[in-house]
This record gives structure tokens, sequence and C-alpha cells, in this order.
């Protein structure tokens, strides 16, 4: 009997699997290299098969995760706004709003692992070396709770790590449950019911977006490189108060409108532009650090900004290339970009946002 | 701004559609008072010139038709590059879903990835591992089918209660196209899998080129069945936002798993038990149990209109109440439709025949009287399955399930022809 539930209606597993004698080859593609393989083939299995050679202490994760993934996650892993939580919610999932995280609710420590170090942190995924992913997990682990802070996670000690819900998950039943009583056999279509009542609406609730209001956003954003455009002409205007910074062409502009996607997840720009992880950045170029209104800058920025630091294309391109090399303490937690062409392009394209 | 104006501006597209129905039916009526001057008089476009080709090398749709479009709901999740939008299916007919209003789900946004540099892996239990480009796998025999595509977390907002008032927000998470692209049986033959041995407990692991690395293990039994190595949707190439320029297409089955900008495929003989197969995609039950390996979309369908963002605009007479429905298990074979809120059914019309793991639009022509309505539609699939109720499905599931809710969706159509998202008794 194989494992599977039985989805697959009126499908004999074995004329699927009992491939054809010779199987047409076409002899398309080449054989992947071994480097080739594996540079892609790093998905981790729940038996630790696959576990790179490392590790990484619960102290140096703390350092890592504050600077890496604190600004959407929290400090502890708790989650900060609307962003997952990672940590708490033990003992809730048949509440009736469960809080799912890694320490409540997640079966295997291997994903974790493979997933900070496949997609995390968000907007620079792939880029945490194998021992800081070990540092981070242990860390993950230490917020839950579920290790001690002088642990040290390696290949070696990675089994050894119990998740409390290993055991919370069964496999889809829906055939015994469901399937069996939502049938032909029992399904009326005559007098089923003596009275219907409206028992719920959702106008009640009201959390539908504004249809019309969203119709308008959507316009307004169909006319942003209008407005672009505008503020391009009115530059010249404005250059004669702002510190000579060359009008951007619009090659770059187009270009730094690119890089910016790994700017947004945090920063917002253009009309009715609001703070969110990071400050909003309309007029960043040419004006003081550390001022935007409404926006809890780290004491490091702040101090940037008390020793009068102005984001002129100098101190951003430095800060850019390495925020936390320029700025001690900055709450940023972003890698840096590499390539000069990106970092001018991107100075270019939040030049145009006043 | 004060409190009542608060109220009308928040129920503003129901007033003002209403409103604008009342007008219509005026305007849109063939008995008009005196001669209409749209016919006695010529009018510029039957007099002037139009555009001319290339006014538009691709067209889109006319500006008329502006408002159906994909729209998001922004609570839903902390930024628009880790979210879902809805396909306006209040406002579409037939079945094929357009490209450009196919509803769009990214865990790391949409990349834009060119054929050139595009690669696809095979490796893990496999003879040899491979490594096609793009256009190696446009020499492979090709197949085209039609399948609709469904979010696990379709209606998965409604579980605790009637929330988002569209059928475009509670249904809208789902898309049919006809694809074409090699059969992933092909790729996997191409690389040998006598490597693997017994292959009834083997598994194929699938994962995207982008920063999510979205990756989901799929039972052998399937991969070899009709999953699909997709490249064009609708004759066109795939749009960026579902993966250009390859992305997997699993028939029926939910539609996290089917991997866009597809890079790789590992034969392995185990469930790789990745984030999206744990901590999402996993279905809680009442006891704090989850349900993993829910693949399959269960049989569902809607009404699409009328419906909270389509209300009927001309008054009582002749009304086309219309819907969808869809089975991952196989073809639908017929839908009822209540106009009481459930107490009795009538046989709705397929406008064609239902196909496999592809949406079926149905009808059901009504001489509307003018009074309430509690309209709900359900669908039957070839396993003899019946689209349950909410409460049906609460009682198995409970309140926390998220995933795979296809209860029978109620509308409330009041007398003016509006209606609104309601759950009945
Ligand atoms: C800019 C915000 C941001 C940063 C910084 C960030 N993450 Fe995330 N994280 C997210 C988002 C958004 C998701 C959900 C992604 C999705 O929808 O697939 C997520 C998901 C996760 C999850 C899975 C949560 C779940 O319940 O499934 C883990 C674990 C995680 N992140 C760990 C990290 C770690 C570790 C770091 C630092 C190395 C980090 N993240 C940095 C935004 C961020
Ligand atoms: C993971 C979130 C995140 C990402 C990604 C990110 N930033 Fe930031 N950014 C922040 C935070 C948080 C701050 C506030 C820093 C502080 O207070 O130390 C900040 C501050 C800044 C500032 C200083 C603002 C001021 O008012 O002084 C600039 C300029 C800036 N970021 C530009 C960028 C650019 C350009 C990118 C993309 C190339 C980017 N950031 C990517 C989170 C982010």
């Amino acid at each position: 009997m194989s494992k599977f539930p039985k989805f697959i209606a009126g499908t004999a597993l074995a004329t699927l699997i009992a491939a054809p004698a010779v199987a047409d080859v076409y002899g398309l593609g080449r054989e992947a290299l071994p480097e080739e393989i594996a540079a892609w083939n790093v998905d981790i299995s729940p038996d630790g098969s696959n576990l790179p050679e490392g590790s990484g202490s619960v102290e140096d994760g703390e350092i890592l995760f504050s600077d890496n993934c604190a600004a959407c996650h929290g400090e502890f892993a708790e989650g900060a706004g609307n962003w997952p939580k990672l940590a708490g919610g033990d003992d809730t999932l048949a509440n009736d709003d469960p809080v799912k995280t890694v320490g409540s609710y997640w079966p295997y420590l291997s994903t974790v692992f493979d997933y900070v170090h496949r997609s995390m942190p968000f907007g620079a995924a792939q880029t945490l070396s194998y021992d800081d992913t070990y540092a981070i997990t242990a860390y993950i682990l230490y917020s839950n709770f579920l290790v001690d802070d002088d642990f040290v996670l390696s290949k070696e000690t990675f089994m050894d790590v119990e998740m409390p819900n290993a055991d919370g998950f069964i496999i889809d039943d829906r055939a015994e449950t469901e399937y069996t009583q939502f049938t032909e056999a029992n399904a009326c279509y005559e007098n089923c019911k003596d009275s219907v009542e409206i028992t719920m609406r959702a106008t009640v609730l009201d959390v539908t977006p504004e249809t019309e209001e969203e119709a308008s956003v959507q316009d307004a954003s169909e006319e942003a490189p209008v407005e672009v455009a505008a503020a391009e002409t009115e530059a010249p205007a404005e250059e004669a108060a702002a510190p000579a910074m060359a009008e951007p062409d619009p090659e770059l502009v187009a270009a730094g409108e690119n890089v910016f996607k790994k700017c947004k997840a945090c920063h917002k720009v253009g009309e009715g532009a609001k703070n969110g992880t990071g400050p909003m950045l309309n007029g960043i170029i040419g004006h003081p650090a550390g001022a935007v209104e409404g926006f809890k800058y780290s004491s490091g920025l702040q101090d940037a900004a008390a020793g009068g630091l102005v984001w002129d294309q100098a101190a951003m391109t430095q800060f850019l290339t390495k925020p936390r090399d320029f700025i001690k303490g900055t709450k940023m937690s972003f890698v840096g970009l590499k390539d000069q062409e990106d970092i001018d392009a991107v100075i270019a394209y939040l030049s145009t946002f006043e | 701004m004060s409190m009542d104006d608060l109220k009308t501006s928040r129920r503003g597209f129901l007033m003002s559609s209403a409103a604008a129905g009342g007008a219509l039916l005026a305007a849109g009526t063939a008995r008009a008072e005196g001669a209409d001057p749209l016919i006695t008089e010529v009018q510029d476009w039957a007099s002037g010139l139009g555009d001319g080709v290339d006014a538009t090398p691709y067209g889109m749709p006319i500006e008329f038709e502006a408002d159906v479009v994909r729209r998001n709901v922004p609570w839903l999740t902390a930024d628009p590059i880790s979210s879902i939008n809805f396909t306006p299916i209040h406002a579409l007919d037939g079945t094929i879903t357009p490209q450009g209003c196919a509803f769009e789900r990214h865990h790391s946004g949409a990349i834009e990835l060119r054929k050139e540099d595009y690669r696809l892996m095979i490796n893990g239990l496999v003879d040899k591992p491979l490594v096609f480009a793009y256009a190696d796998l446009e020499r492979f025999p090709r197949e085209n089918h039609v399948y609709f595509c469904e979010c696990a977390a379709n209606t998965g907002m409604e579980w605790a209660g009637a929330q988002l008032n569209g059928a475009q927000f509670t249904h809208g998470m789902i898309h049919n196209m006809e694809y074409s692209g090699v059969p992933l049986r092909t790729l996997l033959e191409e690389a040998g899998m006598d490597a693997a041995g017994d292959l009834s407990d083997k598994w194929v692991y699938v994962e995207g080129a982008d920063a999510s690395s979205n990756g989901r293990s799929i039972p052998m039994e399937k991969a070899l069945d009709d999953v699909l190595v997709a490249f064009k949707a609708n004759g066109e190439a795939l749009r960026k936002e579902h993966g250009y320029p390859v992305r997997l297409v699993v028939p029926g089955w939910e539609g996290n798993m089917w991997v866009k900008w597809l890079r790789r495929i590992e034969i392995t003989d185990h469930a790789v038990e990745s984030r999206e197969e744990t901590s999402k995609y996993t279905d809680t039950l009442a006891d704090g149990t989850s349900r993993k390996w829910t693949w399959v979309m269960d049989a569902k369908s809607v009404v699409t209109s009328p419906s909270p963002q389509s209300p009927i605009t001309h008054g009582p007479g002749p009304l086309v109440i219309t819907g969808l429905a869809w089975s991952g298990h196989g073809a639908i074979t017929g839908v009822d439709v209540s106009i009481d809120g459930g107490a009795n059914w009538q046989k709705a019309r397929l406008a064609k025949p239902g196909a496999k793991m592809a949406l079926t639009r149905f009808y059901l022509d009504i001489d509307w009287d003018g009074s309430e309505m509690l309209l709900q539609s359900r669908a039957h699939d070839e396993t003899g399955y019946v689209q349950p109720t909410k409460a049906q499905l609460r009682e198995v599931r409970g309140l926390n399930s998220v995933y795979h809710n296809n209860c029978i969706q109620t509308w409330h159509v009041n007398t003016d022809g509006s209606a609104e998202n309601v759950e009945v008794s």
C-alpha cells in the first residue's frame, strides 16, 4: 500500500509508475556539473541530511539577528507590526486565534535552517553564510525557550533539538472525514430547511477595501511617470537652493527605480508615502539625515544627524555601500549595494521625489 | 466629515452602484419615451474616424473597462511584495481568465528573468543530472491543457464569518488558463529514473528561482500523471507575475505548488517539509492538530453575478444568474442554484460540459420578481462529491483551518438589486 492518500481518483498507481520499457529520450540538455548541483541543491531535510559543515552560537545569533532580522521580526523574534512572529504562541494552536511560530508550530528544525538560509533576510536572500545561519537558527530557538543561552548549533547538535509541535501533524484525512459525508446521497433538493435567517453580514465588519478609493489610487500610480517628469523639469529651480546635484538622467532614473525594489520592503516614496520599517524617503537627497517626522531612528543615526550629516551624493554612496560601517549601530538591516552603478542609479531615482 | 458622511462614503460603492442602477434603468431601457437620439442623430463615431492600426501594438481593454482589474486587500499582509491580489471574477464571463487580470501571489515579488538567463536543473535520484536552457524545453513534444489554479487560501478570510464584500475578494484567488508546455514526466524520463528504484514512495521536489525560492514536494504519482512544465498561457508567453519564462502547472492542486520561475526539480525519497508545506499551507483543526499534504482543491462554486460588486441594475424581469464551478478531483458534473438560502435547489445550465480540473461556467436564467433573494450555488463533481455548507465544514475542521475553504457562498440580493455577503442559518 502506498503511504500516500488516494488522491488520484480512478487511476491505478501501477499504470502511472510502470514506466514504459523504453522511454523516449531526446538527448536534450546537458549533464549538470557537480559544482552546479552543489550551488543549487541546498535544501535540508527533516533527518538533517544535506546539512552543511559549520556551527553558530546563540550569543553570535543574537547580534546577527538584531542586525539582519529584527527590523521586521523584532529583537526577540516576537514580530514587529504586521511582519511574521517567529517566537511565542506556545499552547495556542487549539485557541480561537492560534499564534503559529517556529516554537509553537514548526515540526522540523531543518525547515528553519533551510528557509532562513535560502529566503531571508527579505530583500537580501541567500547572503547568509552557513555559520551565520546556524547562529541565527540557534537564536530563534533561544527566543522560543527551546535551548539555553550557551547553546551552539551545529551539524552535530542539530538532531538533538526537540521541536514542541513535531507530532502535531496528520496526513490529509479528508477522504475519511469529509468525502464520505459530502455526497450525492446526502444532498437535499427540496424543503431542506424550515426557515432561513441571516446570521452574519460582511458589511457589519466592513473590512472590504473601498473600490472607488482604490480605483483613484490606481489612477494616481498610472499618472506617476508624468509627475516624475514634471519633477525633473522643475529641478533646476530647486537646485539653486539645494547643494549642487546633477540633473538626473532619465535612463539612470529608470535604472534606479529598478534598484529601489531592494529598498521597497522598508522604504516608500512618492505621493502619500508613509514611514514603514524605514523612514519614507521623499526629498532625502541633499537633506539632513535623521529628519523624517514621526520616524524613530536608532541612536547611531541620531548621533550622525547631530554631527551634521547631510545625504549628499558622497554620504549616500558610503552609506549604501556598507550601511553598518558608515553608521555604527544603524537599524537599517540591509547588506548594501555592491555596484557603484546601482548606487548612482538609486540616488538619481530618489532625487526625483521632493 | 460627519459620521453619516463617513458611513455613506464607506458604503459608497454599494450606494453609488445602486443609484447608477436607477440611472441605467432609464437610459438602458429599450422602451424610451420619444425617439432615441442615439438612433435618430448621427453620432461622432458614425461620422469621423477611429484609431488606425498600431495605435496600440499590444492592446489593452478599452478605457470603459478600467475598473475590471486585480485588487488587493492591503490589511491582509505586511507588504505588497509578499502578498496576494484577486481576479475580478465578478466582471468576467466564460471561463478563460485573461492573463492581465489573473490574480498574483508572490513571496518575494515578481522577478524579471530573461529566457537567456533561465536554467532548469534536474537532480537527485536520477540516472544523469541535467541542465536545460529555455530553448531546450521548446524542443520536447508539447501539450495544451486548460486548468484552474486556485490558491489554497481562497475564501480563507471567510472561515470565521462573512468578511469581504465581493466575489472578487471572497473567491478571486483563482484563474483558469490554457497552458502549453512539456509534461514533467517527459523531463524526468530524459534524466532517467532507474536510479530511483521503486517509484511508488518517491517524491519530486520543485523549487523557484526567485528570492523566496519557494519549494514544494510532490509525490511521484502526481508528478508522472498530469503535471506540466509550462511556458505559454492563453497562447502567449507567461506574464512576469505568473512566473515568466517557465512555471509548473499542477492540475487540481493548490496554487502554491505551481512553482513560478521553476529552476530545479529533484527526485527524493522523502518530502522535504519546506516552509511552504509546514509553517504554511497546513490546515489546523479545532483540537490544534494540523493536516498536512492537503494538496487537492475540493469541488467549489460561486455565483459571480449578481454579487456585491455586480448588483442587478435593471429591475424585475429577465435576469441572468451566473457563476463558476471547479473541482481538483476532476470534472464538474452539475451545479445547483438556490435563491432562498438553500431551502430549495434547481439545476443550473452548464455553458459547456465540465472538463477535468478546469473552470465550468453555469447559468440560471430566471424571471426575477424583484423580491429579496439569498443566492447560493452548489457544485457536484465526477467523484460524487457535493460542495458542503460552511456549517458542515466547520463541524469537521473548526474555525482556524485558514486554507481549503470550499463552502457554499451566500449573497443577499435586496429588492433594489444590491447584494451583500452574508451567512445564513
Ligand atoms: C524587510 C523585512 C524582513 C527582514 C529584514 C527579515 N524578514 Fe523574515 N520574513 C519577512 C516576510 C515578509 C516574511 C514572509 C514571507 C512570505 O510571505 O513568504 C518572512 C518570513 C520569515 C520566516 C517564516 C515565518 C513563518 O511563520 O513562516 C522566518 C523563519 C524568517 N522570516 C526569518 C528571518 C530571519 C532569520 C531574518 C534575518 C536573517 C529575517 N527573517 C529578516 C520579512 C523580513
Ligand atoms: C530591511 C529594511 C531596509 C531596507 C531593505 C533598506 N532600508 Fe534604508 N533604512 C531602514 C531603516 C530601519 C532606517 C533607519 C535607520 C536608523 O535609524 O538607524 C533606514 C534609513 C535609511 C536612510 C536614512 C534616512 C534618514 O532619514 O536619514 C536612507 C537614505 C536609506 N535608508 C536608504 C535606503 C536605500 C536607498 C535602500 C535600498 C538600496 C534601503 N535604504 C534599504 C531600513 C531599510
